[in-house]
């Protein structure tokens, strides 16, 4: 059976057709079509990583692990989500409407009820997004809405955003995951703790750490979707159990297959790897107001002293693509293919320290296996490529517990990880805008952060395309961040589940494998 | 008049025992508060701002210098109250009950292998000491006890689950499964622990007999004519039995309290996994109430231990 190969090739197609636009879309969904129609019936197990005792049904605390693939794909439905292409397609709004300037933006909520039987109002979606606003809030979330000055209802179902600043990529901001639309608890608060929400799954048992499950809901608004008629979802935090229970037919999907075995879990007969280049990547920020880094030429030694090739080959194991010093990869919408890739040059890196005075130089990383999966090995091989450019690269290797807490954004250079975001945008402003709380480089370029406020409101792609490729130009050469490649998103699956073209923002279809996915006949 | 001693032993020794619990709680309680980062850090982890973390630290009290929590968090526990999870606001004493559990079950089915096994195999081992059958278990126990307990139970899985599927590769019990189906699918993972704690208590039973056997009175039981394995289970026996309980008293505490490795290959929800993710989360009531109840555990285990030893060789008893 080939299915495999076609899910491989097609999808890596896929995804790169998502980064060309989404006018493509429609031409490149013939390879899913080849597949039989989607049926419903039929039971899934899943296996995921990242479940812990500590998990609690509260958005505001949702991270990578079972409950948000349950929340978001199954039980919950967002205000629009991210579709197979990477663009925005309202879910529960009915529609989305920016005013000229883009500040302010009106929903239109579509008829629909709570599992409970209680209709969505615009109450519930104030409450839903109020729970990551305001100063009591412990949300990782909050940061996402600063930008929000007010929420306000227009009878039952409108709700209008105000913006401080015009954003024209403001409903990717209602995709995320901490988002869902859950009901108002009738004081002004949210009601979490029920686990209600508006999705085709009901939330009939949550132990935490241990075992999800969900039952199909009648009802569902949406027609094509939730096929499954129930959904387990096992936490399996080891990688080789994980992976074992997928062989042994203990569960049909698992989430995260490591680089270094997935050749041999490819080999096997019923089981299909599911794979996509993604927006995740390994970056090396080095802080750009520490010397010796607030030197560019210092940045530009280390840049060209990365060999990206050998960490494709031997972190990744072929299972990625070699980054350019910026975090806008192919998969997305306004990656800029043409801009040069940088690659290993010893004489170069020996040419910029003699520019910045310097005949060799002494730097400590900071590195742990906690920043991504062979941060450690990845950064040895940085160490040994960077010797030859005359650089000591001084590997130090910090706990993998409290890792983001103590060593991330302290230490002026370190491994850190980035599973990307849907739009330039949101990257950008996250990560590398001036006074951003992640900005991991301490970067500070007025040019880029003047491109990235006019980007934000410019509706003209063409314009927007222009902007976004200067300043993928301008965090490539003057930057903090070393960005030597980007991970492909491998999962694992058994043959008897089906899908069609793969999102490429996530692991499991962009986190929605629970709606999108079934059983085959 | 003859279990008056053991009694005011017995009551001794659990008076002891509620100080070290006491003294337990403290060094926990410390310990990690000397860890890096506290729970809201960790909860929020990469996507952590310090408005956030203050809001959260707010909320749940940590604001308050750690005396202060330690006292209150021991007020609770005088009037029998473990307390809500910092971490998700659960029970505690509901967390701790299902796993706890899950964890005795585990521990028993394995110790109902384990110490039968170990018994049986020393017996043989000491009484065909130096025979290819004594040479066989012993290497053979003291190869799995030396491979690291992830390997055994990888290997197990490859061959009794991937290869020749004969059991499940992970020990998920649904919440109301039959205590077949509890055996059938948590069998991988007691095996893993038989074969990780079957040596030390077969070596023992093994060297306590044999030291016996040099004895001058099994050396009187042989000239009289007993047989090889009278003169074991009714001469040695007897007198060995301190030391070897001893040793199952310490590998039962360790079936409880010391599998999380095992938990987490296979998937089996126990208290070691608790433990480890509220280690991780920094959740400090938690923590303690799974140290409590390890502590505890450990306690108990030694005490019955002593007593059982005394109780079953009199001249421990006279000697006092």
């Amino acid at each position: 059976m080939s299915t495999h190969d076609l899910d491989r090739r097609g999808f890596l197609r896929g995804s790169s057709a998502a980064a060309l636009g989404l006018g493509m879309a429609p031409m490149l969904g013939s390879g899913a079509m080849a597949q039989p129609a989607p049926q419903r019936g039929g039971s899934v197990r899943i296996g995921h990583s990242g479940g812990a005792t500590s998990d609690t049904m509260d958005p505001a605390t949702y991270a990578a692990g079972p409950l948000v693939l349950a929340m978001l794909g199954g039980v919950c439905n967002n205000l629009v989500e991210i579709d197979e292409t990477g663009a925005v397609k309202p879910e529960l709004a009915e529609s989305i409407e920016p005013s000229e300037d883009t500040r302010t933006w009106t929903v239109r909520l579509r008829d629909v009820t709570f599992s409970n039987g209680k209709p969505l109002t615009a109450a519930d979606v104030i409450a839903s997004f109020n729970h990551h606003r305001g100063d009591g809030t412990t949300s990782g979330a909050k940061d996402l809405l600063t930008d929000v000055t007010e929420i306000r209802a227009e009878g039952e179902r409108t709700v209008v955003f105000e913006l401080a600043s015009g954003n024209a990529d403001f409903p990717f901001v209602a995709a995320d995951y901490h988002l869902v639309i859950m009901p108002a608890n009738g004081d002004g608060g949210l009601d979490w703790q029920s686990g209600i929400g508006t999705g085709g799954y009901t939330l009939e048992e949550h132990e935490p750490g241990v075992r999800i499950r969900l039952a199909r809901r009648e009802d569902y608004w949406k027609e094509n979707r939730a096929w499954f008629d129930e959904v387990t979802l096992l936490t399996i935090n080891d990688p080789t159990a994980r992976q074992n229970a997928l062989v042994t037919g203990e569960v049909d999907i698992i989430n995260g297959v490591p680089t270094s075995t997935v050749h041999l879990l490819e080999r096997r007969p019923g089981i299909d790897i599911v794979e996509v280049t993604g927006s995740a990547h390994y970056p090396f920020p080095m802080h750009c107001d520490a010397a010796p880094f607030d030197d560019v030429n210092v940045r530009l030694a280390l840049k060209h002293a990365i060999n990206r090739e050998e960490l494709v080959e031997k972190v990744l194991r072929g299972h990625g693509v070699v980054g350019n010093d910026q975090p806008i990869g192919p998969a997305y919408r306004f990656h800029d293919a043409s801009l040069e890739q940088r690659s290993y040059d010893p004489d170069r890196a020996r040419h910029h320290l003699r520019e910045a005075g310097l005949d060799s130089l002494d730097v400590t990383l900071s590195t742990s296996s906690a920043a991504f999966s062979g941060a450690v090995d990845a950064s040895v091989l940085f160490q040994q490529s960077a010797a030859e450019a005359g650089i000591n690269l001084n590997v130090q290797t910090e706990p993998a517990d409290g890792y983001w807490s103590n060593v991330w954004l302290k230490d002026p250079f370190c491994a850190g990880y980035w599973n990307g975001r849907p739009t330039e945008d949101w990257m950008f402003s996250m990560v590398y805008a001036q006074g951003a709380n992640w900005n991991e480089t301490h970067w500070q370029n007025d040019r880029f952060n003047t491109l990235l406020r006019e980007a934000r409101v410019e509706l003209d792609e063409s314009k927007r395309a222009a902007m976004y490729a200067e300043m993928q130009q301008l965090c490539r050469d003057d930057g903090g961040a070393i960005i030597p490649m980007f991970a492909n998103f491998i999962d694992g699956k058994a043959e008897r589940i089906q899908h069609g073209t793969l999102a490429s923002n996530r692991f499991l279809d962009g986190w929605k494998a629970i709606e999108r996915w079934w059983v085959a006949a | 008049m003859r279990m008056h001693p053991l009694l005011t032993m017995t009551l001794q020794r659990l008076g002891f025992g509620l100080l070290t619990l006491f003294a337990i709680t403290l060094l926990i309680f410390f310990a990690i508060e000397l860890l890096p980062g506290d729970l809201a850090q960790e909860v929020l982890g990469q996507s952590a701002t310090p408005e956030t973390v203050a809001a959260f630290r707010e909320r749940l009290g940590l604001d308050q210098p750690p005396v202060q929590r330690y006292l209150a968090w021991l007020g609770g526990i005088a009037q029998g109250d473990l307390g809500t999870s910092l971490a998700n606001g659960r029970e505690i004493a509901g967390l701790l009950g299902a796993r706890l559990g899950n964890t005795l079950f585990l521990a028993a089915y394995a110790a109902a292998i384990a110490v039968p096994l170990a018994l049986v195999l020393g017996l043989l081992a000491a009484l065909y000491r130096g025979s290819w059958f004594d040479r066989t278990v012993n290497v053979a126990t003291l190869s799995s006890i030396s491979f690291p307990e992830y390997f055994v139970a990888y290997i197990l899985m490859l061959l009794l689950s991937v290869k020749w599927g004969l059991f499940p590769s992970i020990a998920d019990i649904g919440p109301d499964a039959g205590l077949g189906t509890m055996l059938y699918r948590t069998f991988l993972p007691a095996l893993t622990l038989v074969l990780v704690v079957t040596a030390h208590m077969m070596r023992m039973t093994r060297a306590a007999i044999i030291n016996l056997l040099a004895q001058p009175y099994i050396e009187m039981a042989r000239l009289k004519g007993a047989s090889p394995m009278r003169v074991i289970l009714r001469h040695a026996l007897p007198n060995a039995l301190a030391p070897i309980i001893n040793v199952v008293a310490l590998n039962l505490a360790y079936l409880v309290t010391g599998v999380v490795i095992v938990e987490v290959v296979f998937v089996y929800p126990g208290l070691g996994q608790l433990m480890v993710d509220s280690v991780t989360t920094r959740d400090i009531p938690l923590v303690q109430a799974c140290c409590l109840v390890f502590a505890g555990i450990y306690i108990l285990l030694n005490l019955c231990a002593d007593l059982l030893a005394i109780a079953t060789n009199p001249r421990l008893m006279s000697r006092r």
